[in-house]
């Protein structure tokens, strides 16, 4: 469903991506784990655009994204639910979900609303209050859920245990497999938390300084003696 | 008392074309940080577009007042308009993600570029405009003097409460206005959200020079004469009304202007016409010492 193909990113002088290959497929749950600075969040943010591969070949359902600008990209069907969950501090929780549902305006809102309180119910207690007032994993909850308005055929999740305390957590990843299992959705999932994505991960990718080193299946690495300790210490 | 009373709806005329074009200043700074330099041009563009839309209804016999107004309004904000969205296009999208100082630079030289422009092609004289609205009402009279509200103050007052009501109601309910405040609140975001960006970037643009159009048709019915360089002083102070209601802020900006006017006109009745201005930007220098964020401005402070 999307293929990249020797990706590179450049920030000023810096190169970020030195030459991503990776793939995932429909209905998939694929993984990108690695440490801080790795390239993870600039690998999502480069499939979504901005900012745009320097060389290389980003395919999505067999078109070629990579010159698209962003708004392009996300009418195509690509959601982002971006690392520090970048909610609009002062627009209630209800614009911040109209706001997610750009792409497909006003057609389905009334639908997708309910689909997502149902799926997070402390979001429909919180409707009328602004952003920039919720709690960390409610503004992680309204995050997902505001990309999940645009009805995308891929969501992409960058860390979003971040900084939420273990029970909300363990709820967060309940969401995405759930999502995941009853809608269908292709989810690349990028996470530090190595143990918890590759345990819910069908498929998995170690990036390390801008490089794939690694990658095979969810449990496969989970088992991996180098994986282990190299992002598992200490574990879980 | 009535001296008062005249002083102040003096003041709130003025304030209301402060105001309006101020409310220009705020959108574009809230959406990409900028101060637009090249506005008070924009505002001096929209008066000569009125005075020129004039004499062109004169000339097609159009001369029943209210349709003639109505007629020039909508093509001063058409046009107008235009002029806002060109210099969008041509002087600041090609420097965007360029440093911060490039597209003020920009806004410097399309400011100049615009004054010598009409300069040129209107010539350096004053260009005048027979008064298209008269009479008012007398609303009282106190030994030799008379408190006098004319129609034309009243239009102006009017028009800006209605383009404040529909301009709130866009910014607030309408998609378009959800997508600017998302734009102002994380540009980023926005463009994952899948907003077009650039677009509601030239559309903030539009909307303020049609704003500012609407203040130079106000400037040109209540003076009664305009040059290529009313755009100078105009803009300098609608700056200030936008600083002083907290740039970013459209309430604000409107508030900042209705200040600036009446801080204009009382000063102007009560000691000297000759300072007024000095009043006008002392405020400026006040507002940036003790109240950087302005009136209705937010701190720069996010919950994280």
């Amino acid at each position: 469903m999307l293929e990249l193909r020797q990706v590179h990113t450049h920030y000023g002088r810096i190169e970020a991506l030195k030459g991503i290959t990776l793939d995932v497929r429909k209905g998939e749950i694929v993984t990108i784990i690695g440490a801080n600075g790795a390239g993870k969040t600039t690998l999502l943010m480069t499939i979504c655009g901005n900012p745009r591969a320097s060389a290389g070949r980003i395919l999505f359902e067999g078109e070629d994204i990579t010159r698209l600008p962003t708004y392009e990209i996300v009418r195509r069907g690509i959601s982002q639910a971006p690392e520090g969950r970048r909610i609009f501090p002062r627009m209630t929780v209800l614009e911040n979900l109209q706001m997610g549902a750009v792409p497909n305006g006003e057609r389905y809102f009334a639908e997708d609303v309910e689909k997502v309180f149902s799926l997070f119910p402390r979001l429909e207690e919180r409707m009328h209050q602004r952003g920039g007032t919720l709690s960390g994993g409610e503004q992680q909850m309204l995050c997902i859920g505001r990309a999940l308005m645009a009805r995308p055929k891929m969501l992409l999740l960058d860390e979003p245990s971040l900084g939420l305390a273990p029970m909300l957590v363990q709820q967060i990843f309940r969401s995405i497999v759930e999502i995941n299992r009853t809608q269908g959705l292709t989810i690349l999932l990028v996470e530090q938390n190595a143990y918890q994505a590759l345990r819910i991960a069908h498929r998995g990718y170690v990036l390390a300084t801008g490089s794939v080193v690694m990658e095979g299946e969810g449990r496969e690495l989970l088992a991996s003696p180098e994986i282990r300790a190299a992002y598992l210490e200490g574990g879980h | 008392m009535y001296y008062f009373l005249q002083q102040l709806i003096n003041g709130l005329t003025l304030g209301a074309m402060y105001g309006l074009i101020a409310i220009g200043y705020s959108m574009v700074y809230g959406i990409i940080g900028m101060i637009n330099f090249a506005h008070g041009e924009i505002y001096m563009i929209g008066a000569f577009i009125s005075i020129i839309s004039f004499l062109l209804l004169g000339v097609l016999g159009i001369t029943w007042v209210p349709l003639a107004l109505l007629l020039v309004l909508i093509l001063a904000m058409i046009f107008t308009a235009t002029y806002g969205w060109a210099v969008e296009r041509l002087a600041y999208r090609p420097l965007r993600g360029s440093f911060r100082l490039a597209p003020l630079i920009s806004a410097i030289g399309m400011s100049i570029f615009l004054q010598n422009y009409v300069q040129i092609l209107q010539g350096a004289n004053v260009k005048p405009l027979p008064p298209q609205v008269t009479g008012g009402y007398v609303l009282g009279t106190d030994g030799g003097f008379t408190v006098q509200i004319s129609n034309i103050q009243i239009i102006i007052m009017l028009l800006t409460v209605v383009l404040m009501v529909i301009f709130s109601t866009i910014i607030a309910k309408t998609p378009l206005g959800r997508a600017q405040r998302a734009c102002e609140q994380d540009l980023g975001m926005a463009a994952l959200c899948g907003v077009n960006v650039d677009r509601t970037i030239s559309l903030t643009f539009v909307m303020g020079a049609a704003l500012a159009a609407v203040a130079g048709l106000m400037a040109t019915l209540y003076y009664g004469v305009i040059d290529f360089f009313i755009g100078f002083l105009a803009g300098i102070k609608a700056f200030t009304a936008a600083v002083l209601g907290g740039i970013g802020s459209i309430p604000g900006a409107m508030l900042g202007g209705l200040l600036l006017g009446l801080v204009e006109a009382f000063w102007s009745g009560y000691f000297t016409t000759e300072y007024k201005d000095v009043a006008a930007f002392g405020i400026l220098v006040i507002v940036l010492i003790f109240l950087p964020t302005g009136l209705l401005g937010k701190p720069e402070i996010e919950k994280v």
